[in-house]
């Protein structure tokens, strides 16, 4: 996907600099342009370009060397090709030697070009897939990583931030699918704790005694099956993070097991007589109320505390609706590779349709959408009809979450509705409702209902 | 209604002009109208090139548009060129309205060879097929078969077909629809 890569061309010349963004723009590429050194010093501060075409002689005190330079200096994996008119060996030799990865004498082949920037994107590519592919296998995800422009979403990466190096507890609350595993890893690799292991636990998934040896390990002989002295979770994290998912779902129990853990930092293994001490940091997440939890008795108010010691509260979705067109783009450029279906991005008719959907399910139902869209379309950009079953998703909801109504209320509601979409019209709205004219009127006579 | 005008700027064939026409009625269903033909603008060509700046003759396309026509073709046998490149087969407003195709490096002769009428028009099809998709808001098709398929050298372009691949052919389809809705 030619489009994710972005390419700024410095040229005081503004026709020099527009016909080639117009003609690399009908390449795919997303191209932008500056017209001195310091314009593009100033947009590269803004915007990650991956590739820069820069003229090297430029008036205004900043020639395309020094500009090459300080881009360079700010963004290092930036390839820079620099232009120029007369070509001289000492100036290739200079433009060379400072880090440029070519050096293009104008005006020249559009195949040079082509090839040129074709070769370059191919190498991005493959370090872009290398990287997302490393940080799928280990999930070692940084604040960096995660997908916002929300204002609500960025001050939490900014907590994220704050406290990635601190060893308190942190307690991620958020509904389902809004991404709690994420802030915690993005925590965990953003810290001094990033070397070392990040342990994940979903704390519902067990039973409880199951989740009592996963968690603080076991001796030989200590159940039946206990074969082998083996380390919990705790002893694995040790140095880093471990992250306890669903934590408002664990017993009684285990709360005051986990609580003596938080406050000593020590527990046994089960069966086992020697204590064990942990260096872990406690990450732990619920999509639950755990204040009204305590309230109600179910979690003990001691353990919360010891939890909450920071607190982050992700939005659902549907509160943060204006990073929809960023995450759309996002899960197109991802899936669309990982699925092996060209396909190079997302129509505004289609984002409408996902401005518009709830997301009950958040993200993950938002990226499980756009794999079925990407796996069902049959053009290169997505469009509103690729998600036409959100609708019928929509609609089996609505009708399931339909409180218990009298049945003449529920008919009468269907007529109005009817007459108010056909603007009164008896013949229209009867073929809607599915029944004929006279029985039509004799309901509205019935149930007292106006026409217009 | 006419949706869509050619013009040729400076001489073009006949043959090759109701070529255009035809390309465009058969695949777009636009009605097109043949405007009277322009001189080259004495602006626009480069003496130390040779060459015709496209910039300058896009311009005036724009300029030049009518009113009720959703696309401009602008047909020449003036060889293009922007500053960067030294040449361009043609040249597009990406989703906009004005096209321009060059016939010169089309040619057989400008190759030093015997001249091939049916070649060049089946070129020049799949190059007007190329701008007049790139006014759709086409982007380069990686398909090499496809009239959207970026063609930088003849050997490029004479591999291409003078078609739009499914998908190309679906987006067209798709803008089509759009912007025939908004002339109702």
């Amino acid at each position: 996907m030619k489009s994710r890569w972005q390419i700024l061309i410095v040229d005081d010349e503004e026709v020099m600099a527009e016909s080639l963004a117009a003609w690399l723009r009908e390449d795919g590429y997303s191209v932008d342009t500056a017209p001195s050194g310091r314009a593009a010093v100033a947009r590269t501060r803004e915007t990650d370009y991956a590739i820069y075409f820069v003229d090297l002689k430029m008036p205004g005190g900043m020639d395309g060397i020094e500009t090459m330079m300080e881009i360079r200096r700010l963004r290092p994996d930036a390839s820079v090709i620099i232009i120029t008119a007369y070509a001289t060996v000492d100036t290739a030799i200079t433009a060379m030697k400072e880090g440029a990865q070519e050096y293009i004498v104008k005006p020249c082949n559009p195949e040079e070009i082509s090839l040129l920037v074709d070769r370059i994107i191919k190498v991005k590519n493959l370090q872009l897939e290398n990287q997302m592919l490393r940080k799928r296998l280990t999930g070692q995800y940084e604040y960096r990583d995660i997908v916002t422009k929300n204002s609500k979403m960025r001050a939490i990466l900014e907590l994220v931030r704050d406290v990635a190096s601190l060893r308190s507890t942190v307690l991620v609350r958020g509904a389902s699918g809004t991404g709690k595993e994420l802030i915690a890893r993005a925590i965990h690799y953003s810290g001094d704790r990033a070397a070392a292991p990040f342990i994940a636990v979903s704390c519902a998934s067990l039973a409880e005694t199951l989740l009592e040896s996963e968690l603080f390990g076991y001796e030989k002989g200590a159940f039946t099956g206990a074969g082998a002295q083996t380390k919990g979770k705790f002893e694995l994290a040790d140095g880093g993070t471990i992250f306890l998912d669903e934590i408002g779902d664990i017993s009684a129990k285990l709360q005051a097991d986990l609580l003596r853990v938080l406050q000593e930092r020590r527990f046994y293994r089960l069966g086992g007589t020697t204590e064990i001490q942990v260096d872990a940091r406690v990450i732990a997440a619920t999509n639950k109320d755990l204040a009204e939890e305590v309230r109600e008795g179910r979690f003990r108010d001691d353990l919360y505390y010891r939890l909450n010691v920071i607190e982050i509260n992700i939005p659902p979705l549907c509160q943060r609706r204006d990073d929809i067109p960023h995450l759309a783009r996002h899960f197109v450029a991802r899936l669309s590779s990982e699925i092996g279906k060209e396909v190079d991005g997302i129509g505004e008719d289609a984002l409408k349709v996902l401005l518009d959907y709830d997301w009950p399910g958040n993200i993950r139902e938002l990226e499980n959408a756009i794999e079925r869209a990407i796996v069902t379309s049959r053009s290169r950009v997505l469009c509103a009809e690729d998600f036409s079953f959100l609708d019928s998703i929509m609609r089996a909801r609505a009708n399931t979450a339909l409180p218990p109504i009298p049945l003449q209320d529920l008919e009468k509601l269907a007529i109005e509705a009817a007459l108010g979409r056909t603007q009164g019209n008896i013949k229209e709205a009867a073929t809607a409702l599915g029944i004929d004219r006279s029985t039509l009127y004799e309901k509205i006579k019935r149930y007292n209902i106006e026409r217009s | 209604m006419k949706l869509a005008c050619i013009v040729s700027v400076g001489f073009v064939e006949e043959a090759i002009l109701s070529e255009a026409q035809m390309v465009i009625e058969r695949s777009y269903g636009f009605e097109v109208e043949l405007l009277p033909a322009r001189p080259s603008s004495a602006t626009a060509f480069d003496a130390s090139r040779g060459q015709w700046s496209a910039v300058e003759l896009m311009k005036d396309l724009v300029r030049n548009r009518p009113p009720m026509a959703k696309r401009i073709l602008g047909l020449t046998s003036d060889d293009l060129f922007i500053p960067m490149l030294s040449f361009l087969y043609g040249q597009a407003q990406l989703g906009g309205a004005a096209a321009l195709v060059s016939t010169a490096r089309l040619r057989q002769e400008f190759y030093g060879l015997p001249s091939n009428t049916d070649l060049l028009t089946k070129r020049v099809r799949k190059e007007i097929l190329h701008e007049m998709g790139h006014t759709m808001g086409l982007v380069h098709c990686p398909d090499h078969t496809c009239a959207m398929c970026l063609s930088t050298n003849l050997e490029q372009v004479d591999m291409k077909r003078d078609i739009y691949c499914r998908p190309c052919s679906l987006s067209v389809d798709a803008r089509l629809n759009s912007l025939l809705n908004d002339a109702e």
